[in-house]
């Protein structure tokens, strides 16, 4: 027989700090291990694909309102398409210990989105319309730095892309908009998700 | 390793049905990482746990041998790949541990 360790059935307030930091444990080595696929790379993908054609639609709209509900509608779609990417990876791991990642993302993400909707009023109603590019370029980078992170390093790198691709878009030309459009949201989109596919597998 | 004939013969006596496989730190983590993932390769969970090669191997294969993980090997490219998955029996394994510390602490704050 060994020698009698610390914790002995006797000290029965050790033993239940030692289930409770078993708990700590498991919880912990789930969120630290989620961030390997928390991301659907594919469903980025997806997402820029998506967003390369509305901007193709996009150009061919004359009027100010025409160009803006395409990408309204464009943005819906991205939600859509990430959030049952992300349910789908989450589902293959169907456990209900996992929620932190996500909602991290989530929670992140949302400010800069809200943020960016009510400029786009300001923008719009000042006659400022062309700024408004930019402007998302740069606040979608700013939501994708911040909510990835938790992630692996391709998503931070990928909101610096927007951001920069934002900043050299608000001292642009405006005529080059479409094209700054179709190079972040389309453009990233498609290359990061390619890969995360690769490096994290799907 | 930390002398697993100590531990097990006071777990025992503490708690009867332990899943003593799982209960070793490292063991616990593989599992526990596998469970956030449909699948992990070697140098994933190497990193994950920030432990050496020789001790995540000793570990990965005595949880495959219980057939908690279950271990395929690829090459990507000219590398050598290791994937490890966690199987029905281990994801059970890992729900009734979670069992049991929950009951371990209910019955602490009961007494």
């Amino acid at each position: 027989m060994e020698p009698v360790r610390l914790v002995s059935p006797t000290e029965p307030p050790a033993l239940h700090d030692r289930a409770m930091d078993n708990l700590r444990y498991i919880r912990e080595t789930m969120e630290r291990a989620t961030p390997f696929t928390g991301i659907s790379g594919w469903g980025e993908i997806a997402i820029g694909v998506t967003a390369l054609i509305a901007s193709f639609i996009a150009a061919q709209q004359l009027t100010f309102k025409g160009w803006f509900a395409v990408w309204v509608a464009e943005g819906l779609i991205s939600l859509l398409i990430a959030g049952w990417s992300m349910d789908r990876k989450a589902r293959a791991v169907h456990m209900a210990l996992v929620s932190g990642p996500g909602r991290k993302a989530v929670f992140s993400l949302a400010p800069p989105l809200i943020a960016g909707a009510l400029l786009t009023l300001v923008l719009a109603q000042a006659g400022a319309a062309s700024a408004i590019p930019g402007m998302w370029l740069l606040l979608y980078g700013t939501g994708v730095i911040t909510g990835g992170m938790f992630s692996v390093r391709a998503v931070p790198a990928m909101g610096v892309c927007f951001m920069l691709l934002g900043a050299v878009a608000v001292f642009t030309d405006a005529s080059y908009n479409n094209w700054f459009m179709a190079a972040g949201f389309g453009g990233l989109h498609v290359l990061f998700g390619a890969i995360i596919v690769r490096k994290y597998g799907g | 390793m930390p002398e697993p004939r100590a531990q097990n013969a006071k777990q025992k006596s503490a708690a009867p049905n332990l899943d003593r496989l799982i209960h070793e730190r490292l063991r616990l983590g593989i599992i526990s990482a596998l469970a956030a993932n449909e699948s992990l390769t070697f140098s994933d969970l190497k990193s994950l746990m920030n432990t050496t090669d020789g001790n995540l191997s000793v570990h990965a294969r005595k949880l495959e041998e219980a057939g908690y993980i279950s271990c395929s090997k690829y090459f990507e490219g000219r590398l050598p790949k290791t994937e490890y998955k966690l199987t029905a029996a281990g994801r059970h394994a890992l729900e009734n541990y979670l069992n049991h510390m929950e009951s371990l602490i209910k019955q602490m704050r009961n007494a």
